[in-house]
């Protein structure tokens, strides 16, 4: 899961402090890890050195140093390219795809359209395994459907995803 | 939507309700011959009905359906009846053999639909069953055969006319995995080795991932997942 | 096993008989209507045993009996008059009376004799004497209509029936047609008659045959939505109840649809009681408060139709278990055997052989008869199945149509086979009916020995009547083409009062056209007296020995009432000897034959006559108007018809009346056969629509559910039609009667079985056509 997109992506809605962009991840996607202070300002600093972001301003006087981050059209151009790239089919990715339907769902992108190339990828994915799997022997055979399976429970969960859409947009946007 | 060049059955803009029920609202498709379609989509989506028009089964209420350069919407019933009979093979997921009718009885049926005799129909018949691994059923009857047998009759019979179009309306659907694996590659293969065209119905990706290319039917309007890409 | 449980399954049953959705509710009206229907014959059935005493009371106790001993007048005497006539094919009971005195006896359903003029008619009489109808017999009965004839008094609600005032009856008793007496009803108590034993075998038969049909009826109705019940079942052992517990609900459903039924069979019973009071079968008409059911069979019958209902059930579910996830039908069926399918038909010929040509005087043992045609009937129900399986087998390879169907009878034939079993066994008691209606009617009409085509009619004048005059009015109505009379006495060579006469010959008058018909005539004139001889009923010998020219003989004018002046005839000179002829009536006159200036002046009064009358059967009602001139002649005058061809027409009637009942049979059975055709098709909806997605052709499907209909259907009428002829020709060997097949009803009753058939497919087709609409296949 890529944090500094995630972050680009939280930015899109308009200039934000460091910790408001903590809060902000950790209310929508860190419930069982939230990010550490040093995480977000050490990927900010990465993002601004690539100009994705720049500094908005500085909040003097309250401490330490308080600065205010905005996305700059690089940035929005980079996390569209991010959402509309598939996520390589692998386990357990279903937290990157989450991310990127909220983020989707947040900047008011086509959330179905990131679900709907996610699940062609997998069943680019799946026809490659069968494919495999029909010229292969049996071990070919029980290790394609090992793959296979489990590719078929993201397609589950896109699907069913997919059917939430709204429900989930509705939650999001509370 | 232009039919890509090539195509052997391409819908355009396809309305269908059933009374309230939307069923379809503008979907497209096309296929062309040789390849392996999967229709998938939630249940209620519109793709059984999608198939049905495509096979000429039930007309569009709107929209354009062209096998081979013919339009199906202005056809005869009896004409789409025909051009079933002859051009297209069906499998469906179930309750599709004739009970009283024995195996090969029920594999040469589309046979003799087109009023092949019952001799040549059987030979014929027989040699689909060969191939799909099942003509030692020839003498049983649907009731005493298994499942996964049962379907492979069917898949036979599907491809007894040597059609250019097999419809699968989820072919596997009650079928286990091995089984309904088999089915699948029989199917696909023989579809294959006749150049034929399969439009195949599933909600199980595992089944779709036999196909070359799938398209998403969505509250009535599909969507080509090859496009999106 | 307690009650309670008992109570609470079947309780749970009859609820869902009432609560099963559209279905259901169809399913226990046909099952209701079949019990209902099964009832009311039932509750008829057994009122005719009460039908037949009624009738039989009240025939007793209006008896006029005219043959007893002559009695003086008297205060309390009547006398009375058989003036009994027919019209248009109908009997009318006619009696002229005239009391004696005051304490004279009233018949059965009179409050007081009418007047000299008037008379007192029955209801159905009066009907038809005020309709367009009875004009022809209103100018025969030229009397005042000033009553009617109560219900005692009555056979029948159709019964032609009057009394009429009269005057000067004294003289005309004579013993047979006029009598004088003193009360009415037999004589001494006689041994209680029965119905015509003929009668009854009809009533027996029709019975079995319309009862028959309603069992298998009853038998597949309680069968209807079987499929849907057995899910139901299953669904309830499901939840826990167990197998004994299912079969009960099974029963209770059944039971609730037969409780209907007695609902529905009291209702129609009373029906058909009210509609018994209107028709007439073999001129035999009753009343509806003849049709009183014995009270301990309609309670036999009340508890055994719906006891029946349930044990049907019970068998029905015999081989079947119902599990938790379904029902599973136990054992493979068996190849049926033939045996002991024969042995059931053949069991009924064997009690009704031994009563074949027993003829119509003597009473058939009813229980071999109601045995026999029940055999011979159910033997259809068992061997149709055996046949049905066997021919089927044997079918061969056709169209795909016809395949189709094969295949599926020969998977379950069984189940053809039930549906037409109904129609089968009502099309075979029809045949069997109708074959005996006919040839019992054609024997009640077979004319022995008269030539209708020399006459057509005969009118039997009472004595004394001056027949030659007569015979002239009879020639001068319309339609007739020639009257010839012919009186005749009795002629001995001593007086008839006392010991009567040792030698006796017939003395016979008419003119020369009227002898002409009896003997060979060389030549003839009015005056000539000739002598025939060659005839069978009188001796040759005595009449050559009495005609002796000169010899005084005397007249028979006693006739055992002896009080009429003796007349006396001298043999005259010139006889002329001729053979004799078969006369119309199929008689031979030998002896004395005298033209009418030859014949004994004062002997005209004890002469007997009779006209013979031959007419224009081309004029319409031409009998009506030989009737009426007979009438007019003499209101005693006894007309008798030779012709057979009237009679037809009620047989016409009946069959009509018979093919009406069985149409309605078939109906029902054809309204079962739909209901279970749906059923099924319902069932195979989605295998349906996939024919039709690939492509079937509607026309291939809907051939071969007639042919699945077709084929058992023309087994079913074939057996049907073996049985029932065979039944028939039995039948009519039992009351003696000529046997010849009636292939008009054959026809009709196969054509009405295979037009329910063809009408249960063609009302099948649009559910057919729908169901294999695409929609079908849709999942659920």
């Amino acid at each position: 899961m890529s944090i500094g997109h995630t972050l680009l992506g939280l930015l899109e809605s308009g200039p934000r402090h460091g910790y408001d962009l903590k809060r902000a991840f950790d209310e929508k996607f860190g419930h069982d890890r939230p990010l550490h202070y040093g995480q977000v300002y050490s990927t900010m600093s990465r993002l601004l050195k690539h100009g994705l972001v720049e500094v908005d301003g500085i909040e003097a006087g309250g401490g330490p140093e308080r600065k205010r981050y905005a996305i700059t059209d690089a940035g929005v151009t980079d996390v569209e390219r991010w959402l509309a790239t598939p996520e390589k089919p692998e386990e357990y990715l279903q937290s990157t795809l989450y991310t990127k339907v909220v983020l989707a769902l947040l900047t008011h992108r086509d959330a179905a359209d990131i679900l709907d190339t996610q699940r062609a990828e997998h069943l680019r994915s799946m026809r490659i395994l069968t494919d495999r799997k029909r010229k292969g022997d049996l071990a070919d055979q029980l290790i394609c459907d090992h793959a296979l399976f489990h590719l078929e429970a993201d397609l589950r969960w896109l699907e069913l995803t997919t059917a939430r859409l709204d429900r989930l947009r509705e939650a999001v946007a509370k | 939507m232009n039919p890509p060049p090539g195509s052997l059955l391409t819908a355009d803009d396809l309305h269908k309700s059933y009374g309230p029920t939307v069923a379809l609202d503008g979907a497209e498709f096309s296929i062309h011959a040789g390849e392996v379609v999967a229709v998938m989509g939630p249940s209620g989506s519109g793709k059984s009905t999608l198939l049905h028009c495509l096979a000429g089964i039930v007309p569009p209420d709107s929209g354009s359906i062209t096998y081979d350069g013919r339009e199906l919407a202005g056809m005869s019933d009896a004409d789409r009846s025909a051009l079933r009979r002859s051009e297209f093979g069906f499998v469906f997921q179930f309750g599709q053999l004739v009970p009283e009718l024995t195996c090969v009885e029920n594999v040469a049926l589309p046979l003799r639909l087109n009023g092949t005799s019952r001799k040549e129909a059987e030979r014929v018949a027989l040699g689909w069953m060969e191939r799909l691994e099942v003509d030692g059923l020839k003498g049983k009857r649907p009731g005493e055969v298994s499942g996964g047998q049962g379907q492979r009759v069917a898949v036979a019979r599907a491809l007894v006319t040597s059609p250019r179009v097999v419809f699968a309306d989820e072919p596997t659907g009650a079928l286990d995995s091995l089984n309904g694996e088999r089915v699948m590659e029989l199917l696909t293969d023989a579809a294959r080795s006749t150049n034929a065209a399969v439009v195949l119905v599933t909600h199980e990706a595992r089944v779709a991932a036999y196909s070359d290319r799938e398209i998403v039917v969505r509250d009535g309007r599909s969507r080509d997942m090859e496009r999106a890409i | 096993m307690n009650t309670r449980q008992w109570a609470r399954d079947l309780g749970l049953g009859a609820r869902f008989a009432f609560t099963g959705g559209r279905e259901g509710w169809i399913r226990t009206l046909l099952t209701a209507v079949g019990v209902g229907l099964g009832v009311a014959l039932l509750l008829l059935t057994t009122a005719i045993p009460n039908v037949i005493a009624v009738r039989h009371e009240r025939d007793e106790a209006r008896l006029d009996y005219t043959y007893g001993p002559n009695r003086p007048k008297a205060a309390d005497t009547l006398v009375i008059s058989d003036a009994n006539s027919t019209f248009h094919g109908s009997h009318v009971r006619g009696r002229l009376v005239e009391p004696e005195g005051p304490r004279a006896p009233i018949a059965p359903g009179l409050a007081k004799y009418p007047a000299p003029g008037d008379m007192v008619v029955s209801p159905a009489l009066k009907e038809l004497l005020g309709s367009p109808d009875g004009r022809l017999l209103r100018e025969r009965l030229p009397y005042r209509i000033t009553g009617t004839i109560g219900e005692s008094g009555l056979i029948g609600s159709h019964e032609l029936a009057y009394y009429a005032g009269a005057k000067d009856l004294a003289p005309r008793i004579d013993g047979w047609q006029t009598a004088r007496i003193a009360k009415f009803g037999p004589l001494q108590q006689r041994a209680a008659s029965r119905l015509d034993p003929v009668l009854l075998l009809l009533v027996l038969v029709v019975f079995v045959v319309l009862l028959m049909p309603v069992a298998v009826f009853i038998a597949a109705a309680v069968r209807f939505g079987g499929e849907r019940r057995d899910r139901r079942l299953a669904a309830l052992r499901l939840v826990g109840a167990d197998s004994r517990s299912t079969r009960r609900i099974a029963a209770g459903e059944a039971l609730g649809g037969s409780l209907v039924g007695l609902v529905f069979g009291t209702v129609f019973f009373l029906l058909g009681r009210q509609l018994a009071g209107s028709v007439e079968v073999l001129g035999v008409s009753v009343f509806p408060s003849y049709l009183n059911p014995a009270p301990a069979l309609a309670a036999l019958v009340a508890v055994t139709v719906p006891a029946a209902a349930v044990l049907v059930t019970l068998l029905a579910l015999r081989g079947v278990v119902i599990e938790p996830l379904g029902v599973v039908r136990t054992a493979k069926p068996r190849r049926r055997r033939l045996w002991w399918r024969l042995l059931l038909p053949l069991g009924g010929l064997a009690m009704l052989a031994p009563m074949i040509g027993q003829g119509r005087e003597s009473y058939f043992n009813e229980y071999l008869v109601l045995g026999g045609v029940l055999l011979l009937l159910v033997g259809v129900t068992t061997l149709l199945p055996w046949i049905v399986e066997a021919v089927v087998a044997r079918l061969g390879h056709g169209s795909l149509a016809w395949q189709l169907a094969v295949r599926r009878l020969q998977l379950s034939s069984g189940s053809a086979a039930r549906m037409v079993n109904g129609i089968a066994v009502a099309v075979a008691g029809a045949i069997a009916i109708q074959m005996l209606f006919a040839g019992v009617q054609g024997d009640y009409t077979k004319v022995t020995g008269q030539d209708t085509t020399r006459a057509q009619m005969q009118v039997s004048l009472p004595r004394g009547a001056p027949f030659t005059a007569v015979a002239r009015k009879f020639a001068a109505t319309k339609g007739v083409d020639k009257a010839v009379a012919l009186g005749g006495a009795d002629v001995g060579d001593r007086s008839w009062r006392g010991e009567g006469p040792a030698t006796s010959t017939r003395i016979t008058v008419g003119d020369c056209a009227a002898l002409r018909e009896v003997a060979r005539l060389p030549s003839c004139h009015d005056g000539d007296v000739f002598v025939a001889t060659g005839s069978e009923g009188v001796s040759d010998a005595d009449t050559v020995k009495l005609a002796k020219p000169g010899r005084r003989l005397w007249l028979d004018t006693d006739f055992g009432v002896g009080q009429h002046p003796e007349v006396r005839w001298t043999v005259p000179g010139g006889l002329k000897r001729v053979r004799t002829i078969t006369s119309p009536s199929g008689d031979e006159f030998g002896g004395f034959l005298l033209t009418p200036a030859a014949a004994p002046g004062r002997g005209t009064a004890a002469f007997s006559s009779s006209v013979y009358v031959s007419t224009d059967d081309s004029v319409r009602d031409v009998r009506e108007y030989v009737r009426n001139t007979a009438a007019r002649v003499d209101p005693l005058a006894n007309v008798m018809l030779w012709s057979s061809t009237e009679e037809s027409d009620k047989f016409t009637s009946i069959r009509t009346a018979t093919f009406v009942g069985a149409i309605c049979v078939l109906a029902l059975i054809g309204i079962s056969l739909l209901v279970s055709q749906l059923e099924q098709l319902r069932e195979r909806r989605k295998l349906l629509s996939s024919l039709v997605a690939f492509g079937t052709r509607r026309r291939t499907l809907s051939m071969s559910v007639l042919w699945q209909t077709a084929v058992p259907i023309a087994l079913g009428l074939l057996l049907a039609s073996a049985v029932g002829l065979t039944l028939g020709t039995v039948l009519l060997q039992m009351v003696g009667a000529t046997v010849s097949v009636d292939w008009a009803s054959v026809l009709s009753m196969t054509g009405a079985g295979a037009a329910v058939v063809l009408t249960v497919t063609l009302l099948s087709l649009p559910p057919l056509l729908r169901m294999m609409r695409p929609e079908g296949l849709r999942t659920e």
